[in-house]
């Protein structure tokens, strides 16, 4: 696979197209947003939380930017919406494992689900943060909401 | 001009077989000649000692190199010898000059410099277009002093016009703050017609020349600006130094905003009292070996003949215009076809976000810049984050421009919005 199609793979111009979770969320337990100040990318996340504050009940993103960073947005929300607190946390730890791989080793596809197509962003080194936009924000309304912490990874 | 790049190793690439890069980001730093490495080297070797310092004659040879550079640069762009202030680089040079007001304003200075002083009520006026670094001082120095800064607007290309400008003119004007060359746009400012007006109110003119100096002639002495500020690493020359110029009589005036050794005349315990310009500006060590490089820079640019740059430039950019007009959903930022502009092309592409843009092209070889290239309100002007920018300097060739345009051709298509209406990715 070249460079270029092994980087957006089909699968990220989909999501960059399908922009799945864009929209306003009412109610929202936690709001944050993000800037990449070296592109102008934003994006705010909005999450709200099952009663028992376990589960992302619901979770939208607002944005704009590059492929990259709006398909990862997308993806997160496929992947992170209905799922438990603590699942999308270990979600957000092996993405950003993958993201710091520079394009080694394998991706955990059990764990990652379709965002194992961004392995390939990991070679690209001024891109990793497009990659991050939207999982950053996530783990920061995570973090807001006060939701049980993930044990410590490493 | 083909026949330079031999002095450019960043371009001899041994045969490997694959396709050669083409390098269209000179604006963002340019490429340095042999003949400009070898000088720093060459000092550094042989000459380096601590200049304006001690009593050897080593030290009297490299200062002799030192000042030397400084009467080279300063012939280049019609300046005296104390007009020209090193710099670490020419967003420092801008604040040489904003500190350096606002030091006049709180007092500093005594009353030689209260000329330059501003008062709440006063005006500093810039354009939308400006690259931040000839922004965010003046909107420091207007909140320290209570002065007010206020912005020409510019049109749907990013353009701003002379009448816009004298409407922002008023009697409390005191700075007009403007780049010669936008570094997004490539707009030629009417700088002749700029000063008249700032200084028929009394204002001074601080030019950024970063984008201008190092592609076409400039006589800062004949174009009457007061200040004006540009980089070593644009020219050929080193990272590490800018040039700050200002008029002999308002340097000598102007507190110096960096203040320790070598810029003094008597120092007691509780006061200092400084030299002239340019040495009460440069405290501390200077970049010396970057001066010397930098002089042989210009020599570079010289033998070559800044007539002869301006004129292939302008050549590359209508090149660049000209085929990106005929490309579908792609917008030109800045003067369209016919339009003298300088050697840098910014684009934008519906559907499609620069960073992709600029991944696809890199794919191809092509170094671009992508990204708001430090102009935010600009870009916010336009309804766009960001764009894709083409930037050439002397050794630029046809080919690389065309490969650009080429590659940029695919660039819809491959990002499947060749045939959609553009995608909504812009607030």
């Amino acid at each position: 696979m070249s460079g270029l199609s092994g980087l957006y793979q089909e699968i990220i111009l989909d999501q960059a197209r399908a922009r799945h979770g864009d929209g306003p969320l009412d109610h929202a337990d936690a709001e944050h947003h993000e800037f990449n100040p070296t592109c102008g990318d934003e994006l705010t996340m909005r999450i709200r939380l099952d009663d028992s504050h376990a589960r992302i009940a619901e979770l939208a993103w607002q944005g704009d930017g590059c492929s990259i960073s709006m398909a990862s947005a997308s993806t997160l929300a496929e992947l992170a919406t209905g799922r438990d607190v603590d699942e999308v946390r270990e979600l957000i730890d092996g993405f950003r494992a993958m993201l710091r791989s520079q394009g080694q080793g394998e991706p955990d596809e059990e764990l990652l689900g379709d965002a194992i197509a961004f392995h390939g962003v990991s070679k690209y080194v001024m891109r990793v943060k497009c990659a991050m936009l939207g999982w950053v924000a996530l783990e920061a309304c995570l973090t807001e909401a006060g939701s049980p912490t993930h044990p410590a990874v490493e | 001009m083909s026949d330079l790049r031999r002095d450019f190793p960043a371009f001899d690439r041994a045969s490997g077989g694959s396709t050669p890069t083409a390098y269209l980001d000179s604006a963002a730093t340019s490429q340095r000649p042999r003949q400009v490495l070898d000088a720093e080297r060459e000092y550094l070797e042989h000459h380096l000692a601590p200049v304006h310092r001690g009593a050897s004659a080593a030290v009297g040879h490299s200062t002799t190199l030192f000042e030397d550079a400084r009467a080279t640069v300063a012939r280049f762009v019609g300046a005296g010898e104390r007009e020209i202030v090193w710099t670490e680089n020419a967003t420092d040079a801008i604040n040489m000059v904003s500190l350096g007001i606002a030091d006049a304003s709180a007092g500093l200075g005594g009353a030689s410099a209260r000329s330059l002083a501003l008062e709440p009520g006063d005006e500093i006026v810039i354009t939308e277009a400006e690259h931040h670094a000839n922004l965010i001082p003046w909107q420091r120095l207007a909140a320290k002093t209570g002065a007010r800064l206020r912005a020409v607007r510019v049109d749907g290309h990013g353009l701003w016009s002379i009448d816009d400008l004298a409407a922002e003119l008023g009697d409390r004007t005191r700075i007009v703050a403007v780049a010669e060359v936008s570094n997004v746009t490539g707009y030629l400012a009417p700088v002749a017609d700029v000063v008249s007006l700032a200084h028929a109110r009394g204002a001074r003119v601080v030019l950024d020349a970063c984008q201008s100096v190092p592609h076409r002639p400039t006589d800062f002495g004949a174009m009457g600006v007061d200040f004006a500020a540009f980089s070593g690493h644009k020219m050929l020359g080193p990272n590490g130094i800018g040039v700050l110029y200002g008029r002999e009589e308002l340097l000598d005036v102007l507190p110096p905003a960096r203040t320790g050794g070598s810029t003094i005349t008597r120092v007691t315990l509780e006061t200092a009292e400084f030299l002239p310009s340019p040495h009460r500006f440069e405290a501390g060590t200077q970049p010396v070996s970057q001066a010397v490089a930098l002089a042989e820079a210009v020599r570079y640019l010289e033998a070559i003949g800044m007539d002869a740059i301006a004129r292939h430039e302008s050549e590359l950019a209508a090149r660049i215009v000209e085929g990106v007009s005929a490309l579908p959903g792609v917008r030109i930022i800045g003067p369209g076809v016919g339009v003298e502009r300088a050697g840098l092309v910014a684009v934008s592409v519906d559907g499609v976000h620069a960073h992709d843009v600029g991944q696809f092209l890199d794919e191809a070889g092509i170094i671009v810049r992508v990204g708001h290239h430090c102009a935010q309100p600009l870009h916010r002007a336009l309804g766009i984050t960001a764009s894709t920018r083409a930037s050439a300097h002397v050794y630029t060739t046809d080919d690389e421009v065309d490969r650009f345009v080429d590659a940029l051709a695919g660039v819809r298509g491959f990002f499947g919005v060749s045939d959609a209406p553009a995608a909504a990715v812009i607030a």
